[in-house]
């Protein structure tokens, strides 16, 4: 059992800790009911996998990627030889910033989307709403066709 | 539904724990994402780090890699947050004959009420440092962590603050639906302009370095880092912009009179 802990969790605990975050938020998404709980499980999956893409940048012993910078006369820059090994990757760091961006803004039209679907059927819960669906299908055709502006 | 739910999700964490057993170490400075393959030649990060400060005269290589060797990629991104408040303003905003009032108004002036004096003074001397410290993010992105869009968000929470402690009222008052929709187009106007100006100048789309004869620099690398900068101010207009759009919009069901 500790042989099992040593040997297998801990080396890469971090990307245990990732991946149960990402089936946190995949469980929410099939299991839960209400719409917004879903939203916010779609949230916890996205950031699982923006820490997962960081801690793959991550060097040991090294500080962000930042080069250090000397400015004036008598440092000139041809002659520095900048290590990569003292910095971490700059490469995720770059792409996980574009990827929270994008999901922000997904999770504002998300939002929207289900702030609709309230004044249309007066529930966000998942069930409610297909029942009412079945119930009346013209409410699908009418909703889909409204216009607000 | 849960069972399976639990199944699925048991199944896909095995096979997904099963797949980081592979991995290499964690921290290792030769693990192919951050040294690339060998023999493969030199690793996109490896160049990143060492060339950017010759190329662009900015020590923050992250600010450098998306604001000029990916500027492309930057524009789109902003081009995205401003299609997400379109989005969100065509499908909530509504105007024409306004719907039965659920909510009274609720009285906006700091001094008539006296629940609101903590929130009130808290927020009138938070504010304006909020803000600026919003524009030295902006301002600073080539020397510390920093740069558009988080400057940007910054400013936009401000306002969301102070939306939050008075009525959505006073402050559309303050930031109009008029005034935001069109410094969130300025923004991108902003970033695209500075790379069809480059295009003018027959060169390629976003290639910096011939602002040079406009901005009269030593180098073309100054000029790259100049023009960085004014690309970032482009993207922290659009992200101020939408953060509010969105909060308004959201928080009001597109009515844009009574906020949370």
């Amino acid at each position: 059992m500790s042989d099992f802990f040593l040997n297998i969790i801990r080396p890469d605990f971090n990307f245990w800790i990732y991946v149960i975050l990402m089936m946190i938020g995949l469980w929410a998404v099939i299991a839960k009911r209400n719409l917004i709980k879903k939203l916010i499980g779609l949230s916890i999956f996205q950031t699982a996998i923006i820490l997962f893409y960081v801690s793959l940048g991550v060097k040991e012993g090294a500080t962000i990627p930042i080069v250090e910078h000397h400015s004036g006369p008598g440092h000139p820059l041809e002659e520095r030889t900048i290590d990569p090994e003292k910095y971490a990757n700059p490469v995720p760091h770059v792409l996980m910033l574009t990827a929270i961006v994008v999901g922000v803004s997904t999770l504002g039209v998300a939002l929207a989307v289900a702030q609709s679907l309230f004044n249309d059927f007066g529930t966000l819960e998942e069930d409610e709403i297909l029942a009412r669906l079945k119930m009346d299908p013209e409410l699908n055709r009418r909703s889909n066709s409204s216009t607000h502006v | 539904m849960k069972c399976f739910a639990l199944f699925a999700v048991f199944i896909t964490g095995g096979l997904l724990l099963f797949g980081t057993a592979d991995f290499p170490e964690q921290g290792d400075p030769h693990s192919p994402p951050n040294a690339g393959i060998p023999g493969d030649g030199v690793s996109i990060s490896h160049y990143y780090l060492t060339q950017t400060e010759k190329d662009t005269h900015v020590p923050n290589v992250v600010t450098a890699v998306l604001a000029d060797y990916r500027g492309y990629d930057t524009l789109f991104e902003t081009v995205v947050i401003f299609a997400a408040g379109m989005a969100i303003f065509a499908i909530l905003r509504v105007s024409g004959e306004p719907r039965k009032r659920h909510r009274p108004i609720t009285d906006s002036s700091i001094n008539g009420d006296h629940r609101r004096i903590i929130i009130g003074t808290t927020c009138r001397l938070l504010i304006p440092v909020i803000q600026l410290f919003a524009l030295y993010v902006v301002a600073h992105g080539h020397h510390s962590p920093g740069g558009g869009f988080q400057g940007g968000v910054i400013l936009g929470a401000s306002f969301i603050l102070f939306a939050l402690a008075n009525n959505l009222t006073a402050a559309l008052q303050r930031f109009s639906e008029k005034t935001f929709m069109n410094l969130a187009c300025l923004g991108i106007l902003i970033y695209a302009g500075f790379g069809i100006f480059c295009q003018f100048l027959e060169h390629n789309f976003l290639d910096y370095g011939v602002l040079q004869k406009i901005f009269h620099t030593a180098d073309p690398q100054m000029a790259r880092s100049h023009s960085m900068l004014g690309v970032e101010i482009g993207v922290a207009f659009t992200v101020t912009a939408i953060m509010f759009a969105i909060y308004a919009n959201l928080s009001s069901k597109g009515e844009l009179d009574n906020g949370l």
